[in-house]
Parts: structure tokens; sequence; C-alpha cells
């Protein structure tokens, strides 16, 4: 009697776990939805036939056509992709290392160091956007596409370090252990213990980087010089003017070159063996 | 965690937080003792700073006008944090579960309108939000007209405030909630991601475990996987809470700039105002309010 | 080679180079050599690319062109310092500042003698008396643009956005600038006081106008005007004149006034910082601007009316003959510049900031 009544519990636990399941399902597909609602709407005004973003008058290529022709837009769309490409790639690593050191190590002067982590999370953009540029200026430093990464860099290294962090907070330190009992070295064990078991969380403070750099205006702004305007200020100042179809298009076209990629990679990782975690 | 006991230790980490050490320390801490002290001049006739040694900034600061924006930005930034989470650790939660092989998609999925412009997205928003938008298109159209069919073959009471409700559209765009909407779409992904890299890794055999031992669903998830999964609900939310405090675009934009976030009144007073010592004493001001906020929550949130 | 051949060869060397440099620049005059790069530093959308391309053959000078968004983030830069922009574009009161904070370059009048061009109402403004550090570019007004089909006859005053009887029956179908000098402005010159106004009981009396008419005001809107009233959100925008004639290309429902109380007339200049690394370039390529031909391709492309007297023959009959443009000599008497008001700027903000904080 009693097995039975536990049976029968378990199966109204299961029910009711498909039912929770599909309500989460449910969720994640209403999630993508709130995401992805600007995103099409976005891409259907790029089609349009009036100057107006707002004011449906038929279908149109024709911003997609000035869009190519829009070398001030190509050039810009190269500084982007040079400054989030190295930005990306040096907080991550610095990044990581600091967020390792800060869950593994007890050391003086930790708790002030914890607080500068913290503070290019916490500060006002236009303030480390005026500040860097007094900085830059008051060194001597030309303004380009150096002081842009430089500047992107500061503040990517918190963010990075915050993901992996989280990833880290668990992370169980006697696989290490194990590992090292087995004669593998310092290096070894990182290689081949600690670093995939923190990829995802490396990969998730990656991608954050880059779709912060890639974004960036304010900070951008200020440590910018003569010919490295970015694609963000680029499309402020012509947003000053309205907004054109033409910024829709150039989205459009950016989201696809970044589906496509996307598309791609998954592919590649089917090839492969099993599929890599990317996070 | 270890305490530095060997030499070999303490080269480790040097090595690990040198480069960060240096890169923040130079382009961070030098930068922004140049702003502290800023932030005890005073504002030339023309812009730039004269140099006389004050706490008048600070003074300023703490004026009730200043002090109701503030409040007020506590208020959204705090709404947006608790909406992103409601919204982002379910979301989280969903594509952990997926198999491995449809996560990473889903994650990028997650991030890919983020490579899109933050304005050309917001002006999207102002699309669906407006008087004439696309809700309101829905709401005072194809619903109001629905409803009015449906009166027409039941004639119920019911369907007349529904009726009257639906004649006038929602006035969505230039309120708080358009600014919160803005900001919790702006700011979901820094939510989802530390939740998924915490739940990802989340061993769920545990919570057969927990379900062996006569737990039901909701204990399982209040005892078992939300505390194993705090550092990731920690971190997005300071995550999400820390820009949404210092948002400026979005209240201009969504908002109509009919309310006023204290970011705004930063940029105003490094832009407009050319009051670079007042600007720099507001940011300090809120800087210390969130790196103490911070600190303390990350400690609870850790134990 | 002796010495005497040296000096023979160099003295060869220079001529022939002073040669091709006139050759490349046959505008430009002998001397000082231009730069094969010039950095200007514009508002976007602001000059037909074309000219860019004219002046890239016809000196072989490569111009990169900058954009940026607004005057206070084109000050904040240049404040700092060095910033490699050769040409820079600021408006009325920001030339002002820029001058008095030592940031502009003198112009060398004789690099720049198509100055002679510039309109004599434009050749004295009150921000650069005889145009020492700067030449205006394009100019033009803030006022009203509105939907012709909306008004019976047009809203030439600021009492359609003030006037609690008039503006209330346009209640949420009004958007004003995002300014808090043009806000203000506004206000103020319906009370009949001057835009620049630093009597603070006048300012106090403009703050209490616009938070009462803040509850009308459909958002306070710098860049979308003229798309909301293309869209029916709106009927009323106050705004910068240009925006509303290019609008008016896409919808002729969209016309633009000029306030009976007066308003604001505004310029955009041409000037050098002082650090600019090439700055005869940046003359000759000012110079190059201030052709008659140059002057009326700019503003037939940006729909704004130019300061140059010279251009006005090449320019399209249809911007010229247009009042709102070109306003008739009683409409440019009641117009004003925005000066600087020194002291009394973050008083100008601190109004702004109340009235945002203002209401519900």
């Amino acid at each position: 009697m009693r097995s039975n009544k536990r049976q029968a519990g378990k199966v109204q636990k299961r029910r009711r776990g498909r039912w929770l399941n599909r309500l989460l399902s449910l969720h994640g597909v209403l999630g993508y939805i709130f995401l992805y609602a600007p995103i099409v709407i976005l891409v259907i005004f790029s089609f349009n036939a009036s100057r107006f973003v707002s004011d449906w008058r038929g279908f149109t290529l024709q911003w997609y056509t000035r869009l190519f022709g829009n070398q001030a837009i190509g050039a810009a769309l190269r500084n982007s992709l040079i400054v989030a490409g190295a930005s990306t790639l040096i907080s991550t690593v610095f990044g990581t290392m600091v967020a390792l050191a800060m869950e593994r190590y007890r050391f003086r002067g930790k708790m002030a160091f914890d607080a500068l982590l913290y503070l290019p999370i916490i500060i006002p953009d236009i303030s480390m956007a005026v500040m860097l540029l007094l900085f830059f200026v008051l060194a001597h430093w030309n303004l380009g596409l150096i002081t842009i990464i430089i500047s992107h860099v500061a503040f990517n290294i918190s963010f990075v370090a915050v993901v992996v962090r989280a990833r880290l907070a668990y992370f169980d330190i006697s696989l290490e252990e194990a590992a090292q009992d087995l004669y593998a070295n310092e290096w070894q064990t990182f290689r081949r213990v600690t670093l995939p078991l923190i990829m995802p969380g490396i990969l998730g403070g990656a991608l954050l980087a880059f779709t912060l750099s890639i974004d960036d205006f304010v900070i951008t702004f200020f440590t910018a010089g003569p010919g490295s305007t970015t694609l963000p200020l680029r499309i402020y100042s012509m947003v000053k003017l309205g907004v054109t179809p033409e910024i829709n298009a150039l989205s459009s076209m950016m989201l696809l070159a970044s589906m496509g990629l996307v598309f791609l990679s998954l592919m590649l990782q089917k090839g492969g063996k099993g599929g890599m975690d990317i996070v | 965690m270890t305490h530095i006991r060997s030499r070999r230790e303490a080269l480790r980490l040097l090595f690990l937080i040198s480069p960060s050490l240096f890169w923040l320390i130079v382009f961070f801490f030098v930068p922004l003792l140049l702003v502290f002290a800023i932030s005890f001049g005073e504002r030339g006739t023309y812009g730039g700073v004269r140099w006389v040694l004050n706490l008048e900034n600070y003074r300023r600061f703490f004026d009730p006008l200043y002090l109701r924006i503030f409040g007020r930005t506590l208020y959204i930034a705090a709404a947006t944090t608790i909406i992103c989470l409601l919204v982002g650790y379910p979301l989280a939660y969903f594509i952990a579960t997926r198999p491995p092989r449809w996560r990473n998609a889903f994650l990028l999925l997650l991030m890919i309108p983020f490579w899109t412009n933050f304005l050309v997205r917001t002006y999207a928003w102002l699309l669906i939000l407006r008087d004439k938008g696309l809700i309101n298109t829905f709401w005072t159209g194809s619903l109001h007209m629905g409803l009015l069919q449906l009166s027409r073959l039941l004639p119920l009471p019911i369907w007349e405030p529904l009726l009257r409700a639906t004649a006038n559209p929602l006035t969505l765009f230039g309120t708080d909630g358009a600014i919160i909407i803005g900001l919790v779409y702006g700011w979901l992904p820094d939510m989802v991601l530390p939740c998924y890299a915490a739940i990802e890794r989340f061993d769920f055999s545990l919570v057969e475990a927990a379900q062996d031992l006569y737990a039901n669903r909701r204990q399982s998830f209040l005892r078992v996987i939300l505390p194993m999964t705090m550092s990731g609900v920690v971190a997005g939310s300071v995550l999400v809470f820390i820009p949404s405090l210092g948002a400026y675009v979005t209240p201009d934009l969504l908002g109509g700039a009919k309310s006023i976030m204290i970011g705004n009144v930063i940029y105003s007073q490094f832009m407009a105002a050319r009051d670079y010592p007042f600007g720099s004493a507001v940011s300090f001001v809120l800087m210390a309010v969130m790196l103490a906020g911070t600190l303390i929550y990350f400690r609870t949130g850790r134990e | 080679m002796n010495k005497h051949m040296k000096a023979i060869a160099i003295g060869l060397v220079t001529g022939w180079l002073a040669v091709s440099s006139v050759a490349c620049a046959p505008a430009g005059p002998a001397g000082p050599t231009l730069a094969k790069e010039l950095h200007v530093y514009n508002w976007s959308e602001y000059i037909d690319p074309q000219i860019y391309a004219d002046f890239e053959k016809e000196f072989s000078v490569h111009v990169v062109e900058d954009t940026f968004a607004s005057n206070e983030e084109l000050l904040a830069k240049l404040q700092a310092g060095a910033t490699g922009y050769d040409v820079i574009v600021p408006s009325d009161y920001m030339v002002k500042i820029m001058i008095e904070q030592g940031l502009l370059a003198k112009l060398n009048h004789e690099n720049v003698p198509n100055i002679k061009n510039i309109d004599p109402k434009f050749a004295d403004p009150p921000y650069d008396p005889g145009l020492v550090h700067c030449v205006p570019y394009q100019w033009g007004t803030t006022g009203i643009g509105y939907n012709t089909e909306a008004f019976e006859e047009p809203p030439d005053s600021w009492a359609y956005l003030f006037d609690p009887e008039v503006a209330s029956l346009y209640a949420g179908k009004f958007t004003m600038l995002n300014d808090s000098r043009e806000g203000i402005g506004a206000a103020l010159k319906y009370l009949g006081y001057s835009l620049n106004s630093t009597d603070e009981a006048q300012l106090m009396e403009a703050r209490d106008l616009l938070i009462r008419q803040k509850p009308w005001v459909y958002a306070y809107d710098s860049e979308q005007y003229e798309d909301l009233l293309s869209a029916d959100e709106i009927v009323m925008g106050h705004g910068w004149s240009g925006d509303f004639f290019m609008a008016a290309v896409e919808d002729e429902r969209i016309w633009y006034a000029i306030p009976r109380e007066g308003a604001t007339i505004w310029a955009d200049n041409l000037c050098i910082p002082k650090t600019a690394p090439n700055k005869y370039t940046a003359e000759v390529f000012i110079n190059y601007l201030l052709r008659p031909e140059v002057g009326a391709k700019i503003s037939n492309f940006t729909w704004y009316a130019s300061p140059n007297a010279a251009a006005t023959e090449f320019i399209d009959p249809e911007i010229l003959e247009d009042p709102a443009i070109y306003p008739p000599a009683e409409v440019m008497e009641r117009l004003e510049w925005i000066e600087d008001v020194g002291e009394a700027t973050p008083l100008y903000e601190r109004i702004w900031t109340e009235i945002k904080a203002a209401g519900p």
C-alpha cells in the first residue's frame, strides 16, 4: 500500500514536472519573442520607401543600395570590429586571470583590489569617458583606435572577471588536486582540468565584453581621434538628423552577418566531435 | 581559498593579477584621481575648472531636488533588476536544461540582438510603444473591432467597459513603464549570462536526490537549486542594477525626456552646463553608494 | 660637389617643389605646402560628399571626415587638448566659448580671400566680430514645425505652445526641444524677454511657465520630431528649421513657421582649432567652401540658408524664395542669437532639471 502511494506520488510529481517543463519552454519562447520583437520591426522598416522610419510607404531596396555606396559606414564598421576584437581578446585573458586569483587566494589588500575591480562597472559612463580623455591628453597620447581599445579593456576586464567568478564560485578544487596527484604539472592541470571546466564562464565573459565594446558610444566618443570613428559614433551623429531606414538597413546587415557566423560555427561544431560547449 | 604561504604561490598570484592591476591602475585609477580632484574645484565662467579647494559641489548634491531624482532613479533601477531577474532566471534555466548542442545556439540567439546598435533598438521600441505604435494599433484596431463584433453577437454588459478601454490608445510612451521596459530589454543578457553560467554547471542529480528525500519541487528549488546558483543571481543583479542607475539615453528616448534620472543629471552637468566639478561630485556620490552596496551585496550573497 | 653647386641644386629642387605645389594647388598661394590629409570634424550629413571628392581632385588633399552629435561633445573633446582635427564646425554660442577658452586659431584672412563672399549680415556676428576666428557655414532659425492639415493658419506664435487656452487644445500633440537653452529661450520669448536673460525673476517666470506647460508636452525631443509629425503622433514640433524643410520633401503636409514674438537665429561656423596640425591646408579648404558654386552646393544639399552672398545665384530658387528659409527683413530683425550666459549657465541647467523633475 505504502509503496503504491509513493508510486502514485511519483507519477503525479512527474506529471506536474511535465507541466512545469512546458511552462518553462513557454517562458523561453516568450523571452525570445521579447528579445526579437524590436529586431523584427527594425528589419521590416529597413525596406520602407519613406525616409521616416515610422511611416510605411511601400517596399524598397534603396536604403541597401545607399548603404553599400556609403564608404564612411564601411570604415566605421572596420574600426568597430578592430576595437571590439582587440579589447575582447585582451580583457578576456586578463579578466580570467584576475578572476582565478580572486577566487583562489586570500591576500593582503584584496578588499581594496576587489573594490578597484568593481569600480569600472559602477562608474557612470560619462565620468569614465571624461576622465580618460583628460588622462590621454595630459599624457600626450594621440587619440585614436589605440586609446579606444585601452579604454574598452579598462571597463571590460571587470565585466569578464565578474562573469568568470560566477562560474568559479563553486569550482571543485579537488578535481585539480586529483590531477596533481596523478603527476600532472601545474600547466597541464590548468589546461586539461581547470580551463575546460571554466570555459563556459570565459566564453560568456568574452561574449559580454564583445557586446559591450561593439555598442559603446560615450567612452568611445571621448577617446576617439581623427579617422577612428566607430559605428555607434557614426550612427549617433546620423540620428541627430532623424533616423533614416539606412540605419535600419545597416543593422539588418549586421544581424544577417552575425546570424550567418553563428550558423556556420554551429555547423562546424556538428561536424566536429561531439561539439564544444560555448558557454 | 588559500592563504599565500609559499613563494611559489606568491609568484603565481602576482602573475595572475599584475596585468589587470597594471591596466586598472594606469588607465582607470589614475584618471579617476584626476576627476576626484576636479570634484573639489569650481566651474570657470566659460566652463573649465577653477582650482579652489572646496566641498561646495558635494553640498549641492544634498539638495532636495537632486535627492528626489536620486530616489526615483533607485526605484526605476530596482524595478528593472527585479523584472530582469524574474524574466532572466527562468530563461537561463530554460537554456541550461536544453541538450548541450542547443545551448550554444540559444545563447548566441540571446546575444545577437545586442550586436545591432543600441539607439536603433531603442527606436524600434518607440515604434512599438508609441500612441500610434504597434501595440496601440492592435489595441484600438483589431482588438477593439473584435470586441465590437463580439458585443453584437452576444449583447452582454461585460463588453461595455472593455470597449471603452480599447477605444483610446494606452499611454505607454513617456511613462516610467516604458523606461523600465527599455532598461529590462537592454540589460537582460547581463542577467541571463551569469545565471546561466551558474545553472549550467549545477548538478541536477542533486535535485533527484532531494526529491528522493521527499522534497517537493518548490522545496528542492528553494533549498537546493536557488542557493547553489545564487552566485549567478548576485552577479546578474549587480550587472543590471548598476548600469540602470546610470542610464540616461533610455529615459530621454522612451520616457520622452519627461522624467529625469541621475544619469541625465551627470550627463547634463558635463555637457550642457559644462560644470565638470559638480558633474564629478555627483558621479562620486553615486559611485560611493553603488560600491558600498555592491560589496555588501556580494558579501551577503556568497554566504 | 662643391658648396656652390650644392646650393644651386638645393635651389633647383626647392624651386621645382614650389612650382609643383602651385601646379597641384592652383587656388592656393605659393608658400606653405598643403598637407596630404585633412581632418574635418563635422555634423553628420552636413555637406554634399561630392564636395570632398572635388576638393580632393583639385588639391590632392585627402579629406577624412569624422562626425559629432552636439556642440557640448565637441567642446569637451577640444577642451581636453590636442585632438588632431583641422577643421571643426561649432555653432555660434560655442564659437564664443571656444574663443574665450583660447581653443581657436585666428584665421589668416590672406589665405581665405573668398571671405569677401560672406553676406554683410553675417560678417560681424556678436560671437566673433570681424570673423577673426571663424567663417559662417550655414544658418537657420528655431521655431515651430507643424502639420499644415491640422491648422487653418500657420502657428506663428509661441502662444500655441505656452498660452494655456491654446496649448491645452493641443495637449499631447506637440514636442519641445530637449535643450535647456532653446526650451527656456522659447518661454522667455513668449514672455517678451530676451532669450539670453540672466535676470533671475524672468528666469523663474519662464520656469513656472514651462512647468505649467509640461503636462501638455508629448515629449522633449531633439531628434525625431519630423518623424513624429509625419506619423501623426504630433501636430507641432519645436525644432530647427532645416529639419522640417528636409522632412517636407518627403511629406508635403509638414511646414515651418517662425513665431512672431521672435525666435533663435543660429549659425554653424568653420573654425580651426589652435592645435590643428594642418592650419594652412585647413584655410585652403575653408576658402574652397566659400567659392560661390561650392557654397550653393552645400545649401542645395542641406536645405539650410547660406551666409555666402555670392552663392545666391547658384542656389535652387525653391530654397531662395522660401520665406521660412530666407526670412524677410522684418522677421530677421526679431531673431536673436543664443549667447553664452557665462555664470548663469548652471542656473539654466538647474531650471531645466527642475522642469524635468516636476509633475507626477
